[in-house]
């Protein structure tokens, strides 16, 4: 395969970027996406040039690491998948892909196509947790029964890899599903009752904090989503929050 | 006698370990606030040891270099965590536990380590229930659990395909917390490059923020190394890409013992390699195994119109496969543990029956498994005389409910559908059983320096049994290392601050400065890509899934030129004050380089077949491995001397005392 690649070129967060062309050739089917960049930037080291930096680890749609929008969509055409699980098979030969960052206020630019996405952090640090102490003292995992129906969806809720994509797709950069999801996980578990209320407030002070926009339900950030967090999630956690709000 | 302590507890075995905790010092709580520690690594090892430090009331420095701690590889494990909790009444119970681990180990592990992990086990269940962890439930609301492979227990707890993920984000959020209450600073995009040592004993870390470039120093009165295995040697493997041997490595180069470096697990399903641009290979995790059979045609014409694409695998009668598993290990079958599952199916692939384009691969299959769920469900609906279509169809969904996302990632990457032909699988480097020696308390050879989870060499022995790494992990950080690390601290309580002033801190900044600077104006003419490719291909045709000494030799050779020739002709592009990922993995391949010939120094020396380890020269006539336990019997712990080729061996005589020791046998 015969590609034109238009890609996001910056070199920091204080320099202003632009898209750069880098036709390329010999691109397999079998290849990963990021595989395909990997060839480019053998490419671009051999040539005496900078590499692209993008973000990416486990390479296997799990870890949340890998970003970028291409053409136009966060992670990519194919649906339910990470960047790092897109295959060059969805491309045709001739094709011009153009590669972009994540864009939102709150996910600054670090260099190319790398994010800073210590916003998300910050939210899950406000109280995406269930205030228990590790010390093992804690009563036997069977003594607390839940329905499977609660459990699977908590889990479902809790597959959330926190990449970003939510925020990326939406037009108003708002990061509702994401703080959904981590809300839903536990307002789903009845051991995450007994702080409710106080976790959704702050969680969701935070997400407004960091410049997230609002969300005005276009949905676009379920359909990106690579892990299929369903929106049923928002209106849950809405609920949530109302109810915490009235009891002040 | 051996220079090496292991500091084992007296007592009886059951006892030692609340002997132990009843009899080493304390911290009390306003002092533990004048402490400070360090924890390198935030995957289920760091992360849960850093939260509870946090709890106990240490001030603690945490580092990882991914961009949340929560992103760590522990999140990429998939089939589930073993405890001890008999929950099925299948008659598990800790001892149970400790021999499966110790046999599944080939007898190459400390019996005190291993009894103490089975025993705190169970309760590793109940705090992550308690923090929120969404374990799969059954319908009545409790726990479920499956098998793996080595034992015939159901003792496995898991969250569909994602059981590391659903355990590390329950770490992290127990980190959270302490983070929202200060006591947990996290730098995240961090990368430990030194340890640095201050009168013997490690007082602080040289690290670089990976977003400026700039070295820093950190101080504290101990430094715990959790940064997980080293299985990136071989550059293919199912670690993430940034896996790397750098913090371990250094502390070896700074006094640690690196214990068994050539105990590797290489896991039986993987998705096979696709062509030259492969950057990291895919597990379908062993839980898979519970479902699946494996096989190859019987017949060699058979495997060639298989790899010819002339025959499809779900053509071929019942009588022309081989379930090589079934048929060699009749009580284990398909679950036999890893080590010997592999070598299977190298056995069957070198014999000529392998079942892809290169012959590098092996049937999956769940049709069998299909059609039983298929039926269950079709009678528990009361659906009378269901069509084999309807069959099907219910049994894919049970398959789907088990297996989905694994199934879901298989497709994407292969582009078939393994619903409705048979999985390909090889096996691939998955996990390292050896790694920096520790003693009793998870302490290393360099006073005030700790090493859990994946990156010590304790608990596996030769060879880790599935679902144990997990297990290790939470045991290691939530509830040994926090207590045995109190007795060291307890002498500095009135030490106060370290300062990063200090001239042990300027040397190893200067030195870390000094490789940056020789890499990034090196003007070579090859990518580090380029070297670790070549290191991989060493690694993987010389040592490993089998070893011979003659191909260890060259390997070692081979190795040593590579390195000369990295130092001499790398490429860096970029300049260090900067992101610069490629100066990033050009610091982790160097030690790679250096790893790997100890690696095989290792691999040679031992001149035995155990677990992972094997040496074609020491085979059974069936092919099984042959232990040695009259020489061998012993963790090999090297020291280090100022070139991996000089390394030191030193014995820790391994003592079984609760277990009777015997050729391992899965048939
Ligand atoms: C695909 C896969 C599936 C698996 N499935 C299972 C399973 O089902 N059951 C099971 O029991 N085990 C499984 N394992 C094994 C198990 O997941 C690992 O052994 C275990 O999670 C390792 O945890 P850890 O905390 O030791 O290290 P990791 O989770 O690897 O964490 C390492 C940490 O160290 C940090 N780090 C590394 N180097 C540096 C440095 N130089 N400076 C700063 N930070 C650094 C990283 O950022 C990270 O935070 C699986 C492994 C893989 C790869
Ligand atoms: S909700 Fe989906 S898109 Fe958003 S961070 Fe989580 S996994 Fe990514
Ligand atoms: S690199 Fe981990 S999800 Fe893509």
């Amino acid at each position: 395969m015969k590609l034109t690649l238009k890609i996001w070129r910056q070199k920091n967060a204080q320099t202003k970027g632009n898209m750069q062309t880098y036709p390329i050739d010999g691109i397999e089917g079998d290849m990963s996406f990021l595989e395909m960049l990997d060839v480019l930037n053998t490419q671009l080291i051999d040539k005496g040039e900078e590499p692209v930096v993008f973000d990416h680890d486990c390479r296997e749609g799990i870890c949340g690491t890998c970003s970028l929008q291409i053409n136009g969509e966060p992670h990519g055409p194919d649906r339910l998948i990470t960047t790092c699980q897109l295959h060059m098979r969805k491309f045709n030969d001739g094709d011009t892909i153009v590669i972009e960052p994540f864009r939102a206020k709150a996910f600054p630019v670090i260099k190319d196509l790398m994010v800073d996405r210590s916003s998300f952090e910050r939210i899950q640090q406000a109280g995406g947790y269930i205030s228990v102490n590790t010390s093992g003292n804690t009563i036997d995992a069977n003594a607390i029964p839940i329905e499977k129906e609660h459990a699977d969806e908590s889990f479902n809720a809790a597959a959330c890899i926190g990449c970003g994509a939510c925020v990326a797709a939406c037009k108003n950069a708002s990061a509702m599903l994401f703080t959904a999801a981590k809300v839903s996980q536990f307002a789903l578990l009845p051991q995450g009752q007994v702080e409710a209320s106080r976790r959704v407030l702050n969680m969701v002070e935070q997400m407004d904090k960091e410049g997230f926009g609002n969300c005005t339900n276009t949905g676009a950030c379920e359909i990106e989503c690579p892990k299929g967090i369903s929106l049923e999630n928002i209106a849950r956690m809405n609920r949530e929050y109302l109810s915490a709000s009235l009891k002040g | 006698m051996s220079i090496l302590n292991s500091k084992v507890p007296s007592g009886p075995l059951s006892e030692k370990w609340t002997k132990h905790k009843n009899d080493i010092n304390l911290v009390n709580p306003a002092n533990k606030r004048n402490i400070d520690v360090i924890v390198v690594g935030t995957g289920l090892a760091g992360g849960s040891a850093a939260a509870t430090l946090a709890e106990l009331g240490y001030n603690v420095k945490t580092f990882c270099y991914q961009d949340s701690p929560r992103r760590a590889h522990s999140i990429a494990a998939q089939g589930g965590i073993n405890a001890a909790k008999n929950y099925q009444g299948d008659g598990d119970s800790t001892y149970r536990l400790f021999y499966d681990t110790i046999k599944g180990g080939d007898y190459r592990s400390r019996e005190e380590n291993v009894y103490r992990l089975a025993e705190v086990s169970a309760n590793i269940i109940d705090q992550c229930v308690a923090q929120g962890v969404p374990f799969a439930r059954e319908y009545g609301g409790l726990l479920d659990n499956r098998s793996f492979g080595g034992v015939l227990v159901s003792r496995t707890f898991y969250a569909k395909g994602q059981t590391g993920q659903q355990l590390l984000l329950g770490a992290y959020s127990a980190m959270n917390r302490q983070i929202n209450r200060g006591k947990i600073k996290s730098y995240t995009r961090h990368e430990m490059l030194d340890l640095v040592i201050v009168d013997g004993k490690a007082r602080g870390i040289i690290a670089r923020d990976m977003v400026t470039g700039e070295l820093e120093r950190h101080s504290a009165h101990a430094v715990v190394i959790a940064t997980g295995g080293y299985g990136n040697v071989f550059y293919l493997s199912t670690n993430a890409m940034g896996s790397n041997v750098t913090a371990s490595w250094k502390i070896h180069k700074r006094g640690a013992f690196f214990a068994n470096p050539c105990y590797t697990q290489i896991h039986p399903t993987c998705i096979p390699v696709s062509g030259d641009h492969q950057s990291k290979l895919t597990l379908m995790s062993e839980s898979l195994r519970n479902d699946g059979r494996i096989w190859v045609p019987k017949k060699q014409e058979d495997a060639e119109a298989i790899q010819q694409g002339k025959l499809k695998p779900v053509d071929l009668a019942e009588e022309d496969r081989d379930y090589y598993l079934e048929r060699r290990y009749p009580s284990f079958g398909n679950l036999v543990p890893r080590d010997v599952a592999s070598r299977a199916a190298k056995e069957r692939c070198d014999a000529g029956f392998g079942v892809n384009k290169t012959g590098e691969a092996v049937f999956l299959d769940f049709a069998a498994a299909i059609m039983r769920y298929g039926k269950e469900v079709a009678a528990v609906e009361h659906i009378e005389n269901p069509s084999e279509e309807k069959i099907r169809e219910l049994g894919e969904k049970v398959i789907e409910t088990k297996y989905g996302n694994l199934f879901q990632m298989y497709e994407k990457i292969v582009d078939e559908n393994p619903y409705k032909t048979p999985m390909m699988i090889y096996p691939a480097v998955h996990y390292t059983m050896g790694g920096v020696w520790v003693d009793y308390n998870l302490e290393t050879t360099i006073p005030g320096c700790y090493c859990a989870g994946e990156a010590n060499y304790s608990d596996h022995g030769a060879n880790r049994l599935g679902a144990s790494a997990l297990m290790q992990g939470l045991a290691d950080g939530y509830f040994v290392l926090p207590y045995t690390i109190g007795d060291y601290l307890a002498d500095d309580i009135r030490t106060g601050p370290i300062s990063t002033d200090l001239p042990e801190f300027a040397e190893a900044e200067k030195n870390i400065q000094e490789q940056l600077d020789k890499l990034i104006n090196n003007e070579g003419s090859k990518s580090v890509d380029h070297f670790h490719k070549r290191l991989g291909k060493i690694m993987w045709n010389k040592v490993g899934m089998s070893r011979n000494e003659k191909g260890l030799k060259e390997a070692i050779s081979e190795i040593r030129e590579l390195r000369e020739a990295f130092w001499k002709d790398v490429r860096v592009p970029g300049d260090y004050n900067e992101v610069n990922p490629e100066l990033e993995k050009a610091m982790r391949v160097a030690d790679f380089l250096e790893l790997g010939e100890l690696f095989a120094i290792d691999a040679l020396h031992r001149n035995e077949s155990c677990g992972g380890h094997f040496r074609e020269e020491y085979q059974t006539e069936e092919g099984e491995a042959l232990r040695d336990d009259e020489n061998f019997m012993y963790t090999a712990a090297w020291e280090f001397k100022g070139d991996p080729g000089k390394a030191v061996l030193h014995k820790e005589e391994l003592n079984y005392e609760n277990i009777e020791v015997k050729t391992r046998s899965y048939k």
